[in-house]
């Protein structure tokens, strides 16, 4: 019965609270109090413990006093007869057990024991807030947590399998009588070797070993924790808000597999605090009635087989399965897999072949539906390793569909090709390039199969706005020459369309509210010249998406009357945030970082913020973890902007937003950006020329400084006297 | 009817009865017989002796008068009747609740008074509820501006009483519209007088709603505040371990019984019983300690915040006396028959009265004053302690009977009951009902009365009640009898209670009769009400609840003050013995079916606790089917009727 877990629970978090205690006290001895202790890579110290208690641990004194609070947590172990109620006991007993975890993780970061060679350890911000627009648009439905290692090697693939065709992201932790679920998956080959030296790799294929041991879990859930921090806007101790959160919004579950004992009841204890059921497969009390969890807390599955699908109904995650007839299973958890040469049947693209995609839009009657054709050899006449040149070409019809609309179409080929385990896509239109694994085309994997599962793809996500699909898949020289202009003339036009594309050429804005079932109380407004700060929207997508679902995420939002054209505000937008942020924004500018900026969800690529000193502005991307020269990094940064509220003189945009005309238009445009890393740089470098240009200041991209130049602000103000950046010039920022 | 098994189910009081026998002492039971036939008219409620002109009757076959002197009928008469009754239990309450405040404002006035504020979290929320401003306050100035506000409260003329807007919106507007809300309570209680007095109010309808009024008043008011503040005093209840029964007293002890209502002299007595000298003395004599036992409702307040052992019920009194193991019973107000008088010089037992409102001719009466409450407290202790040299060995026979249980639920403590510390919330005991595992939740409340086998109601209850996955809530002396029978024992659950119940108790690890306090606690159960009203999914008023309530042993007005606040606040409540109104056809009909219509609850009268039982479970499924909730999870006992 259930007061064998509290038991068991009770007894965990005596046991882990007692081994922090000791390490500190060891800790102390040879460090002192005012030792610095953290994780890398976040700005919320140690987040378990900065969400609940509100605490900001940054010396070992600060785990002292962490840990004193956590004592308080402790309980009695619940007698054998005559016991008093002791669910609540083996629910504090998690919370004292997560926070335990935490600090005792942190002391291993201090030792220098973490992450351990094969593992990830801790999880970055960073991660997070990339993974955002996947969480949010169903491509990341949820998120297991594997505790233990399955019974054997064939079960392990089996379970692994079931969690990626849904698309779950799944994290391995601990073990089993010294087995990991790691090593068995390694065996059995889903997990490449070199998993080993870069544990990292596993977030593209949606399996990340965290751990051997069950203490590790801490890395998952106060990973978890950070979304109701990053996304939900909640503030540090608000206990309450956190955990409402986390069960609200974040569809994660715990399998325990293999022997549960005290830690690991009282890990999931912590779980069931945060709303993450526990499903076991061994025979251990189950606790069904609901109400801590949003359904049961802990439930028994000894059927491997049901395993997923119970853990799916218990947490109720919404999956689903794609059902495509091809030789291979298809899913977003696929999408991140890389194809390497020596497991590679054949390629196309990249710098070896010609390979190209082109959608085009025809009249209904000039498309059959379905049709797949495929003019030239198949892949089973390639020589194993060896490129073919490639052609997918693509011609839809539908009485929604918009000829603005075929970029939009011809892009989601990337994902879809990937979704499918054993095919490898990178790039676009010419720039494409494409792998079929051996094992791929040992399971039948076809040319035919790329227009079956793009067809399949294309309909189900858009069918709103096409009703007919066919693909031609050519590998025929002559063939491909043929068409190939026709192509290259259509990219040209689209992106002369998009060129002339303002935001004075239209009326309507588009607004995204995708991210509200993260940070409820943030939206979007997306404009041709200002795409979403996600990056993964822009204006044409908007409009799409609306055409698609007329009641979803993305409204046409009328301009209304111009209140202040310097700056982009519009009375209508302002009315609409009011009622869309449950009037906690009041009036939103699209071109000012400084007056009324525009709210942020949490899953920015990139970060703007004002340097006083520089009189202008900064901006970095979640992907440089260097130091910036306001004397933060991005993740320390990030904490300041997002869930929701405006925060004039920082504002989270999208990266392509830098090149646009737009640009902070109202506080100087571009002239004032005085810093940015140089990855950044280099990837933005053709626009930047060409806005430059535009500006006639065509050595404003070389002025810009990077990391390489000044990554302390005394050293960026000296380094653009030295290069004459315009930003001293301009009037004053304050 | 004189075999002990016919007046108790309880076997310690069985053996306490059978030596009265022997010894030729009357006992209540005897004396409730020695009284039969009781007189009928006044059993109809339709015997009036509000002026002189009276005492007068109506004839209840036709034949003689309908009316009485002045013309008042059997409505008008028996509904005066019964709401004096309610004034009477609402002022018992109430001035309990009065006390209450005044000992909090002694605590907070007088360092030497000996109280302390227990529960500081508790005053700081009464006192934003209050409006009041306690920025850079001490608790001690806190709390006495908490206490003057409460004492407001008696003597508020205009308004509403601050604790009723806790209620549900939509009850608080079936009050407004209704002229339900209470104004101040101790005017609902003189209104109520006033208009039943001698040719005033003979509408029996204008004269139920005053009542109702009156006893809202009370459960919202004066009742709610002593709950509260004896909370904000004395430390809010958590689950604690206990025992009751005759078996608690010690042969080798002083024992000392406090019996009665209030804590706030025994919550001194508990203090001085550990006093050192006092202590040393009961040694010198012989003792091998004080052992402190409570009865009735004192008892309650001390097991549910102490989990100082309980020697029994309302009719355990006597019966406690009877073991001649008593050395001193202490008693303030409510429930002590003033026949202990006589008992206890039978024995070398000392019996001391407390209060100034409650003294009994020839007995030693020792007047407890807030503001010297320890040395009063002591000098108690200390008579209790020298009688001990005057126990006769010979005649000390205490009944092995003790049973453990676990009190100290409250409305609060529901909250971490289900989810701990972090995830403190009543959506667990929603989703139970919603989902079909729990079926409602009935309270189970109420005194005990020689005229049903003493616990035999609440007990058979109970234990239908649970076997059909209804979760039950008890105060009084209902909770303790429940207690007697091991039904508040966690492992009661496994024994007794249904399969989704049980299975709700085991994941919780909690009994399935919740023992929630006094008497005056029964505003707990409004409080719980209103939480699960608040919490979602159950409906907008506490009416749409699957909940019920029962009283199947009662016999005080406080239990029918508390029926009537009960149902005015959309409860459906079941009285074993019906109310003194089968005189009164009208009257009768609107008690048992149009309040419904004007409160949304009713009452019922079923003596027999199995149907009555059924009559609150079928009440809890029309209240599921309302609600749409899911068909229950497991095969019910009593199944549900389809209708």
């Amino acid at each position: 019965m259930s007061k064998l877990v509290a038991a068991a629970a009770v007894r965990g978090s005596h046991d882990v609270v007692s081994r922090v205690d000791k390490r500190l006290t060891q800790a102390l001895e040879k460090f002192g109090e005012d030792q610095e202790v953290g994780f890398p890579g976040t700005a919320f110290y140690l987040p378990m413990a900065y969400a609940l208690l509100g605490a900001e641990v940054e010396t070992l004194g600060g785990i002292r006093e962490v840990l004193e609070e956590t004592k308080t947590f402790l309980h009695e172990e619940p007698t054998e007869k005559l016991w008093l109620p002791y669910l609540s006991s083996a629910l504090d007993s998690g919370i004292a057990t997560l926070l335990g975890e935490e600090m005792l993780a942190a002391l291993r970061y201090l030792y220098g024991e973490e992450p351990r060679e094969g593992w990830h350890g801790f999880i970055s911000d960073t991660i997070l807030r990339s993974l955002g627009i996947q969480l949010v648009d169903g491509r990341l439905p949820g998120f297991a947590a594997i505790v233990g290692a399955a019974p054997d090697v064939e079960t392990a693939e089996y379970i692994i399998r079931e969690l990626q065709k849904r698309s779950i992201l799944t994290f391995l932790i601990g073990n089993h009588e010294g087995q990991t679920m790691r090593d068995q998956l390694i065996e059995a080959n889903v997990l490449p070797d070199d998993i080993i030296e870069n544990p990292a790799s596993g977030w593209d294929i949606y399996i990340v070993p965290l751990g051997p041991d069950t203490e590790s879990i801490i890395y998952a859930l106060n990973w978890a924790m950070r979304g109701a921090l990053t996304f939900g806007g909640l503030v540090k101790g608000d206990w309450k808000g956190c955990l409402d959160y986390t069960r609200a919004h974040i569809f994660a579950f715990g399998l325990g597999l293999g022997t549960i004992d005290d830690l690991k009841y009282a890990s999931g204890a912590g779980a069931i605090n945060m709303g993450f059921p526990v499903i076991c497969d061994t025979e251990i009390p189950e606790i069904r009635p609901t109400g801590v969890c949003t359904y049961e807390e802990l439930v028994r599955e000894l059927d491997h087989d049901k395993m997923v699908q119970t853990c799916v109904d218990v947490r109720g995650v919404k999956v689903t399965v794609r059902e495509v007839d091809v030789p291979v299973p298809v899913a977003a958890a696929f999408e991140g897999e890389t194809v390497r040469r020596p497991d590679m049947h054949v390629e196309f693209g990249g710098k070896y072949s010609t390979c190209f995609e082109y959608l085009t839009m025809r009249d209904m009657d000039e498309v059959t539906d379905g049709k797949v054709e495929v003019i030239g050899p198949d892949i089973d006449t390639a020589e194993v390793g060896s490129a073919m040149p490639l052609a997918i070409y693509l011609e839809v019809a539908g009485r929604k569909m918009q000829k603005d609309f075929e970029g939009l179409l011809e892009r989601r080929i990337h994902s879809t090709a990937n979704y499918a385990h054993g095919i490898f896509h990178m790039g676009q239109r010419d720039m494409a390039w494409l792998r079929v694994s051996k094992d791929a085309f040992a399971a039948g994997w076809r040319l035919r199969h790329f227009g079956d599962v793009i067809i399949a793809e294309l309909k189900e996500e858009m069918g709103a706005i096409i009703d007919k699909v066919q693909a031609t898949v050519i590998t025929d020289e002559d063939r491909i020459n043929e068409i190939l202009p026709q192509a290259e003339a259509a990219y040209r036009e689209r992106d002369e369309r998009m060129g002339e594309m303002t935001d004075e050429s239209v009326d309507i804005f588009y607004s995204c509210a995708l991210c509200q079932s993260y940070a409820p109380d943030h939206i979007c407004v997306i404009s041709p010249e200002r795409l979403g700060l996600c990056g993964a929207y822009n204006w044409l997508d908007g409009k799409a998406a609306y055409e698609i679902s007329p009641h979803g995420a993305n409204q046409p939002v009328e301009k209304g009357r111009c209140i202040d054209a310097t700056i982009g505000e519009w009375e209508k937008i302002n009315e609409f945030v009011r009622r869309e942020s449950h009037g906690t924004v009041d009036r939103v500018s699209l071109y000012s970082i400084m007056d009324a900026p525009m709210t942020s969800c949490g899953c920015f690529e990139c970060i703007l913020a004002m340097l006083p000193e520089a009189n202008g502005f900064m901006i970095v991307n979640r992907e440089y973890t260097g130091m910036t020269p306001l004397g933060m990094e991005f993740s320390t940064l990030a904490g300041t902007v997002g869930g929701g509220h405006q925060t004039p003189g920082f504002l989270g945009v999208g990266r392509r937003y830098v090149i646009s005309r737009k640009f902070i238009s109202a506080d100087g445009g571009l002239p004032r950006l005085v810093w940015m890393p140089k990855e950044l740089k280099e990837d933005l470098a053709e626009g930047l020329q060409e806005q430059a240009a535009e500006l006639s200041m065509p050595e404003l991209p070389d002025q810009i400084a990077t990391e390489e130049d000044a990554e302390a602000i005394n050293d960026l103000v000296e380094h653009l006297q030295k290069v004459g950046h315009p930003a001293l010039q301009m009037e004053s920022l304050l | 009817m004189k075999e002990p098994s016919r007046r108790s189910v309880d076997s310690a009081a069985q053996q306490m009865i059978a030596r009265a026998a022997e010894d030729q002492v009357d006992l209540v039971w005897d004396r409730y017989e020695a009284m039969q036939p009781q007189c009928g008219f006044g059993q109809l409620g339709i015997c009036c002796r509000i002026c002189h002109m009276g005492p007068c009757r109506v004839d209840p076959f036709g034949d003689g008068p309908q009316e009485g002197v002045c013309g008042a009928d059997a409505n008008a008469i028996a509904a005066r009747n019964l709401v004096r009754m309610i004034a009477a239990g609402a002022a018992a309450h109430s001035d309990h609740g009065r006390d209450v405040a005044l000992a909090l404002l002694e605590a907070a006035r007088n360092p030497d008074s000996g109280y302390k504020i227990r529960d500081p979290q508790k005053l700081a929320v009464i006192a934003q509820e209050y409006g009041l401003d306690t920025e850079g306050k001490s608790v001690p100035e806190i709390a006495e501006a908490v206490a003057q506000q409460a004492l407001a409260e008696f003597g508020q003329q205009e308004g509403e009483l601050k604790f009723a807007l806790r209620a549900p919106a939509s009850r608080v507007k079936v009050w407004r519209e209704r002229g339900l809300m209470p104004r101040g309570i101790d005017r609902e209680i003189v209104e109520l007088m006033h208009q039943t007095a001698m040719g005033v109010d003979a509408d029996y309808r204008n004269i139920i709603k005053q009542g109702m009024r009156a006893a809202l008043a009370d459960g919202w008011g004066g009742s709610m505040i002593a709950t509260d503040l004896q909370d904000v005093l004395f430390g809010s209840p958590q689950p604690i371990r206990a025992k009751t029964n005759l078996g608690v007293l010690k042969e080798d002890h002083v024992n000392i019984v406090v019996h009665g209502h209030e804590p706030v002299l025994s919550e001194m007595i508990v203090e001085a019983a550990r006093d050192s000298e006092l202590l040393a003395r009961a040694r010198e004599l012989g003792a091998d300690g004080i052992n402190l036992a409570g009865q009735c409702c004192t008892g309650n307040e001390l097991l549910m915040r102490k989990g100082i052992p309980s020697a029994g019920t309302f009719l355990h009194q006597e019966l406690a006396i009877m073991t001649g193991a008593v050395d001193a019973m202490v008693v303030d107000v409510q429930c002590v028959m003033p026949r202990l008088a006589e008992l206890t010089q039978r024995f070398h037992t000392q019996l001391l009265t407390t209060s100034r409102k409650a003294k009994i001719p020839h007995v030693q009466h020792l007047e407890f004053r807030e503001g010297q409450a320890l040395t009063t407290a002591k000098e108690i202790v200390s008579v209790g302690v020298e009688n001990f040299a005057n126990r006769n060995g010979q005649r000390v026979q205490i009944p092995a009977e003790q049973m453990d249980l676990i009190a100290g639920f409250t409305a609060e403590y529901v909250n971490t009951l289900l989810g701990g510390r972090f995830r403190p919330s009543y959506r667990p005991l929603n989703d139970a009902i919603m989902t079909g595992r729990i079926r409602g939740v009935a309270g189970v409340v109420g005194c005990e009365n020689p005229q049903v086998p003493q616990g035999s109601g609440h007990i058979a209850m109970s234990k239908e009640l649970i076997k059909n996955d209804v979760l039950v809530v008890v105060t009084g002396c209902s909770a303790l009898a429940d207690a007697r029978a091991g039904l508040l024992c966690p492992e009661a659950a496994l024994e007794w209670a249904g399969e989704g119940l049980k299975e709700v108790c085991e994941a919780i690890g909690m009994p399935p009769v919740l023992h929630v306090g006094s008497c005056v606690d029964n505003s707990r159960i409004l409080i719980a009400c209103t939480n699960m009203v608040t919490e979602g999914g159950l409906g907008e008023d506490i009416s749409d609840l699957p909940v019920a309530g029962a009283a199947p042993e009662w016999m005080s007005e406080k239990a029918i003050t508390i029926g009537y606040y009960v149902v005015a606040s959309g409860i459906y409540t079941v009285f074993g013995t019906p109310h003194n109104v089968l005189g009164a056809p009208d009257l009768h009909k609107l008690v048992v079916d149009e309040l419904e219509e004007m409160v949304g609850a009713r009452f019922d009268f079923e003596p027999d606790p199995i149907k009555a039982a059924h009559m609150m479970i079928a009440h809890m499924d029309k209240k599921r089917a309302a609600l749409g909730l899911d068909e229950m999870m497991y095969e019910q006992a009593a199944p549900v009727a389809t209708s």
